[in-house]
């Protein structure tokens, strides 16, 4: 099965950083696009008039990917939006709350938890009702290799990361055989608002290729996951991090 | 959905067309036969929880389906909600 031609995408922290860039590469690979923002409802409108600029069809949606409530009305709606079935989610929308084991706060192990895991499976399992009847989907979670590999001061985040990995791996063989698959990137260090501190802490000394990636990189990378190309490839984890895992 | 809309024969209908779209064999059809005997899976009766709860308004759980065996027992519970 292939995607609809009105097939939709949404795309959950699209305002900027590799969200954004991910909202521009499916959208020119030709998705029509939703993308929520919590905070940022201007680097939303610029994402959406980037895409459609170019040709693409977008839309922008305010959404907490942590308001469990909101969730299923803001699939509903995006669909009803840009008039087509919502049959591919990328899970992007993070957090992080760093600080040593020893020294974390429920609170700051609980959003961390709540916005990378729990918000991730909410909208997967929302969005897994239309894609397991109509036969095709794509769900794309954004690991990062926190998880996988060790960081200190980011156990929340490694613990979230490494669910999220593990939630994918089971998740999509569940679902395999109605021509929906689920995969997840797992950046390394990224050039965005996000990780502008750690780079500066001398980070890229421990990257073979020796600089930090471009979330266009990790988005040509979602590109494919969420293609037809890529629909015989589910439950994998694509490392995007210049050889950091390796 | 009000209840006087759904028929027996209505939700019989439904839930055989759902085993049909899964890949059932419509020749195996009957209201004894059973899921296992249908190759009809965990995921398949997920799918026709959503279908039931879209036709007809009944919600079903995870808890609801796991207790039926037969097509039989999917088509009376279906009804006994509706």
């Amino acid at each position: 099965m292939t995607r609809p031609d009105d097939a939709v995408i949404l795309v959950t922290g699209g305002s900027r950083g590799i969200g954004a860039a991910c909202a521009r590469a499916l959208a020119g690979d030709g998705w029509a696009v939703a993308l929520t923002y919590r905070t940022s409802p201007e680097g939303a409108a610029q994402t959406v008039r980037d895409i459609e600029d170019a040709g693409g069809r977008a839309t922008a949606i305010e959404l907490d990917v942590t308001d469990a409530g909101g969730i299923a009305g803001a699939v509903e709606a995006v669909g009803t939006t840009l008039g087509g079935p919502v049959l591919g989610l990328v899970n992007n929308a993070g957090v992080r709350a760093d600080d040593l084991a020893v020294s974390i706060e429920d609170d700051a192990w609980d959003i961390v938890l709540d916005t990378n895991l729990t918000a991730a499976f909410r909208l997967t399992r929302q969005a897994l009702r239309g894609m397991v009847r109509a036969r095709f989907g794509r769900v794309v979670n954004v690991a990062s290799v926190v998880g996988p590999r060790a960081n200190a001061g980011q156990a929340n985040y490694a613990a979230a990361k490494s669910g999220l990995i593990g939630f994918t791996r089971t998740a999509a063989t569940e679902v395999a055989r109605r021509g929906v698959t689920i995969n997840a990137v797992a950046p390394g260090f990224i050039r965005t608002d996000m990780t502008a501190d750690i780079l500066q802490n001398g980070a890229i000394d421990a990257i073979p290729a020796r600089r930090a990636g471009e979330p266009d990189e990790v988005a040509a990378c979602v590109r494919f996951l969420a293609s037809d190309d890529a629909g015989y490839v589910t439950g994998t984890t694509l490392f995007v991090d210049g050889g950091l895992s390796a | 959905m009000s209840s006087t809309t759904v028929t027996a024969e209505r939700v019989e209908q439904v839930v055989y067309q759902a085993l049909e779209s899964f890949g059932a064999d419509p020749a195996e059809f009957s209201r004894e036969a059973t899921f296992e005997q249908l190759d009809v899976d965990s995921l398949d009766l997920a799918e026709l929880s959503q279908i039931a709860e879209e036709e007809f308004g009944v919600p079903l759980k995870g808890d609801d389906v796991k207790g039926i065996r037969t097509v039989g027992d999917a088509i009376d519970l279906i009804v006994s909600r509706a």
